[in-house]
């Protein structure tokens, strides 16, 4: 009975970190670099690749030294922590795929600063176990690159016309210049959150219907 | 004096660090909803960079060529504690300048603005001078597009949005607008 529920607590780790507390399209967390480097889908995926490497060390080693870094500091302790991964990532993409990392340029350092990090080590890898925090980064960076990809695959589609570097279209094909663009962003988030709200009432609306 | 007027200006309206390069968003769409706060945040801002320009000046120019790698933690640490040392200053100096400020003081320490101005300012490999003017644009320029979205979500709290849209989702398609009008500057550098 006991192992069961702890299997079943562990898989809700994991997975509300993928629908219910989206950390982009729920929580709205993170959003500078959900903005900033989604104009393709491969700075997209790169973005939240990066992200997921920082988040998984850091909880890895907040919730391993939760007991012994000391209350007054923890704060500074865990962007210290987080910029040492970041600087680790920054120095590995540079060195691996340069031009990802030339794309990508100071939104990789940028990284320290995303609120998502910071807030989970705050809310969860300080307070649980190794294990479970593994599962909880995990679970929140998936649901990251997963809405990255969410924003970056249809601004490449249709700000130049190609998935993934592919184009997808013939001549023809007039891109909207603009979604590539800053605005591109803004407006593609804007109506994401537009969809998920529409759900959100439907489901409501529907629910009320079949009581 | 021609070249710091350009980097004014472009930091200010062309490369506005809000509205093209999407830093300080949690700001951006958390308390532009009354035009005064936006506008104290802002000032709040401009103060907290000039002086980051400045120490990550010095920090470059003395620190960084020996140990490059420090860079990211050194610039983390130097914006924590000067944030928290404008507030002892200022609890003495001005109270009431203090008191206006309130709490989005400390919060600047987590603002992306302050850590990607300094870092942008050192990889563009700014001088003295140059950073202060750079920082001061940039400051300008959030504080610009706080009371622009501040003034814009005034408007529309008497207006009748349908509830899907309502929020975040709006304040968005807002900002969108407002950064493509923006778009428009970049012509100012196309001679």
């Amino acid at each position: 009975m006991n192992e069961i529920e702890e299997k079943s607590k562990a898989a809700q780790e994991f997975l509300k970190g993928l629908w219910k507390e989206n950390p982009i399209f729920v929580s709205v967390l993170g959003m500078c670099p959900a903005l900033a480097v989604t104009n393709t889908a491969i700075n997209s995926l790169a973005m939240g690749l990066a992200t997921t490497f920082v988040l998984l060390c850091s909880s890895i080693l907040v919730s391993l030294l939760k007991s012994i870094i000391p209350k007054q500091v923890r704060i500074t302790a865990y962007i210290i922590i987080i910029a040492t991964f970041v600087t680790v990532v920054d120095f590995g993409l540079a060195a691996f795929t340069p031009a990802i990392h030339k794309e990508l340029g100071a939104f990789i350092a940028l990284i320290v600063v995303n609120c998502l990090i910071l807030g989970r080590q705050e809310a969860f890898a300080s307070k649980n176990s190794v294990g479970l925090s593994i599962l909880d980064a995990l679970g929140m960076s998936v649901g990251f690159t997963f809405a990255m990809l969410c924003i970056g695959m249809p601004r490449e589609i249709l700000g130049s016309g190609s998935l993934f570097n592919i184009p997808l279209f013939g001549d023809s094909f007039e891109p909207w210049v603009v979604m590539i663009l800053p605005p591109g962003g803004f407006f593609m988030l804007g109506f994401l959150l537009l969809g998920f709200n529409w759900y959100a009432q439907r489901k409501k609306v529907l629910k009320v219907k079949s009581t | 004096m021609g070249d710091l007027i350009w980097i004014f200006v472009s930091a200010l309206l062309v490369n506005n660090f809000t509205l093209a390069y999407f830093l300080g968003l949690c700001p951006f769409l958390g308390v532009s909803g009354k035009l005064q706060t936006a506008f104290r945040l802002g000032l709040a801002n401009i103060f907290v960079m000039l002086i980051t320009a400045a120490c990550a000046y010095v920090l470059n120019t003395w620190v960084l060529v020996y140990a490059p790698y420090l860079r990211l933690i050194s610039f983390i640490i130097v914006i924590a504690s000067s944030v928290q040392f404008v507030e002892m200053a200022l609890k003495k100096l001005s109270p009431d300048l203090f008191k206006a400020l309130g709490i989005f003081l400390p919060l600047i320490t987590t603002n992306c603005a302050i850590l990607g101005l300094a870092l942008f300012s050192t990889n563009k490999g700014y001088g003295f001078v140059e950073g202060m003017i750079y920082a001061l644009g940039a400051g300008a320029g959030v504080t610009l597009a706080l009371a622009l979205l501040a003034g814009v979500r005034e408007e529309t709290r008497i207006l009748n949005i349908p509830k899907v849209i309502q929020g975040t989702a709006i304040n968005l398609i807002i900002a969108g607008i407002i950064s493509m009008a923006f778009m428009g500057f970049a012509g100012l550098f196309s001679s």
